[in-house]
């Protein structure tokens, strides 16, 4: 049985080992060294001039706004759903998944047709007398298209905390004397959190990593760190320098998932996946 | 066991990843995406017997990297003015054997000229397109003749500018309009290009290059910076747009054949040249890709008499005399140049 086991891994070692360990021995070997292959920590120390702090802190910023827009409205969202009959909440969770089949970057483009200033949305609004809103190229328009590309992975994992909840304990809670505020605060919101800590990150992360929504939809104005790493090895052929500021960037990600771990100890809320 | 297995399965990935390889060409071509009539490959496969893998790419950097590394290796490429002058440099050219390019007499002899500036003795590159860079604007956004790159400094557009997302043409456009070469490399003129980029920035919608073309012809901005051939097609959808080179100057761009020095089959690299300055070929080539052909007898054989005279893609003299060609850098001259547009980005 074992040895059974063992062999169904293989492909999937495989793959690991091709795909993620060994670029990912790359990229630190590139971080690293400098030109000529010898060990430098320039690279890594690179992440503190102020250009790209400037770049880090606005990413962070950005991001964190994302993850809070997410956070409030996935979570009543997801209350919704749990008390829902199951036919209508997965037909709800069915619609808001439906988008996320299609190409991530098509559907960043299509909000650059809707905000752009002779876009669809202004069309409307000047259709109804109201006001132009210029939001294209801004960091609005950031903050909306992380909101939107990453609130699926918001939802999902709190819905699936949430109806995991036994009705019983809060019906105990009631019994007991708890008020609707009380309940929620000291069974429900305690008990989802899982849930909420792994929606956090899988917003987070995404969004302070991103380049393509910040140059889609940002218009080259706004500068996050993923554009900094884009233009070291797009544009100035510095994969040292572009690996060295990845490698600073992945200490944030790690941190993120170190807080899944403390809080997610059963991996409920990523089960989804 | 599970060694083993592992063993045959990376194996027998490297064997698959290999089995691609087995095909033999006779020429490997390196050009730009979109810059040549597809059929001509064809046509030329046809006539001279030489079988041609024809790949791709983006940038000019993208090209240089792969070609200096050593990772590929092409008999014919396309590189840029300043990239031809890097790539002599460092000994990745070849000269040419004009005798085995009889067609090469079909370029005008004031495009060999311009292309001087890169490749002095023009010995390593023949000319295949070239361009302006300029101002293409809305006549209806914009009251007011336009003829100088203040425009793209000017408060009034604020917000209604697309400024061109691409170092050395930002930069370059920054350092004309200033009155200096757009090849300078004087600390002084390149800070106050930068700091002159950065004031810009509260003005422009943003910073672009494809996204330029459904932009203006969308009416989404009054003022572009983008190439002549862009600009001309841009004006074919929408009849409101204009294009014009400023008077402070702008830069002339040429992309050029030139065979490696690593090059295995030479021959069949100079038939390739050979064959795509042929006037029937160029002309083909210049109808579908829309770039101006430096091409003298495939520009007299331009049937639409607008065309032929269309002031976009041919110039006249008194325009390409203001406008220069950009030479390479050096290491420390892209650094340079790099370091100050991160700041404008970054600003």
């Amino acid at each position: 049985m074992n040895n059974k086991k063992r062999f169904f891994a293989v492909p999937y070692v495989v793959w690991m080992t091709a795909f993620i360990i060994i670029p990912l021995l790359i990229v630190v070997y590139y971080g690293l060294t400098n030109v000529d292959g010898k060990f430098t920590m320039e690279n890594i120390l690179a992440m503190f001039t102020p250009i790209n702090m400037k770049a880090l802190v606005y990413s962070l910023l950005l991001s964190f706004i994302s993850t809070v827009i997410c956070l409030l409205l996935a979570y009543p969202l997801a209350m919704i759903l749990r008390n829902a009959d199951l036919k209508s909440s997965s037909f709800i969770i069915f619609i808001f998944i439906l988008p996320m089949w299609m190409n991530f970057l098509l559907r960043t483009i299509s909000w650059q047709t809707l905000l752009e200033n002779n876009g669809v949305l202004n069309t409307i609004l000047s259709a109804l007398h109201l006001p132009k809103q210029h939001i294209i190229n801004t960091p609005y328009a950031i903050v909306l298209g992380m909101v939107y590309n990453f609130l699926p992975f918001m939802v999902l994992p709190i819905y699936n905390t949430l109806v995991k909840i036994d009705d019983n304990v809060i019906n105990a809670a009631r019994d007991l004397g708890a008020n609707s505020y009380q309940t929620f605060s000291k069974i429900t919101w305690p008990l989802s959190l899982p849930g909420v800590i792994s929606g956090i990150t899988m917003v987070f992360v995404p969004s302070l990593t991103t380049f393509v929504i910040s140059d889609l939809l940002g218009g080259g104005k706004v500068h996050l760190i993923g554009n900094v790493i884009e233009q070291e090895f797009k544009f100035k052929y510095d994969w040292n320098m572009g690996s060295g500021l990845s490698l600073v960037l992945m200490v944030f990600v790690l941190i993120s998932m170190a807080f899944v771990t403390k809080y997610d100890k059963d991996m409920e809320g990523t089960n989804v996946w | 066991m599970k060694r083993l297995l592992s063993l045959v399965m990376i194996s027998s990935l490297l064997v698959l990843s290999l089995a691609g390889c087995g095909q033999s060409y006779d020429l490997y071509v390196f050009n730009w995406g979109q810059y040549i009539d597809k059929s001509i490959i064809k046509e030329f496969e046809e006539e001279t017997g030489y079988k041609v893998l024809y790949d791709e790419f983006e940038e000019n950097e993208d090209m240089y990297a792969k070609i200096k590394s050593g990772a590929a290796i092409y008999d014919v490429i396309c590189p840029s003015d300043y990239m031809v002058e890097q790539m002599i440099q460092e000994g990745l050219l070849q000269k040419l054997n004009y005798d085995n390019i009889p067609n090469a007499k079909n370029i005008g002899a004031q495009y060999f000229e311009q292309a001087k500036a890169y490749d002095p003795g023009n010995e390593y590159s023949i000319p295949n397109y070239w361009g302006t860079v300029g101002i293409i604007y809305n006549k209806n956004m914009v009251n007011e003749p336009i003829d100088s790159w203040s425009a793209i400094f000017d408060e009034k557009y604020k917000g209604n500018i697309l400024m061109i997302n691409s170092i050395r043409d930002g930069l370059g456009i920054a350092l004309k309009y200033l009155g200096y070469s757009l090849n300078s490399q004087n600390e002084k003129e390149i800070k106050e290009a930068t700091d002159l980029l950065k004031k810009q920035k509260a003005l422009v919608q943003g910073y672009f290059v494809d996204q330029i073309r459904d932009k203006m012809i969308g009416n989404e901005a009054a003022i572009a910076v983008n190439y002549s051939g862009e600009a001309k097609m841009m004006i074919d959808e929408n009849p409101d747009l204009a294009y014009v080179v400023p008077k402070e100057g702008s830069n002339i761009w040429s992309d050029n054949w030139v065979i490696t020095s690593n090059a295995v089959n030479v021959e069949a690299a100079e038939a390739w040249i050979n064959f795509l300055c042929r006037p029937d070929i160029a002309l083909k080539n210049f109808e579908e890709i829309g770039y101006s052909t430096p091409n003298e007898a495939a520009h007299a054989l331009i049937e639409d008499e607008e065309t032929r005279n269309n002031e976009i893609y041919f110039p006249g003299e008194e325009i390409t005399k203001r406008c220069e060609s950009f030479s390479y850098l050096g290491v420390e001259g892209n650094k340079m140049y790099q370091k100050a547009w991160t700041e404008v980005k970054a600003y």
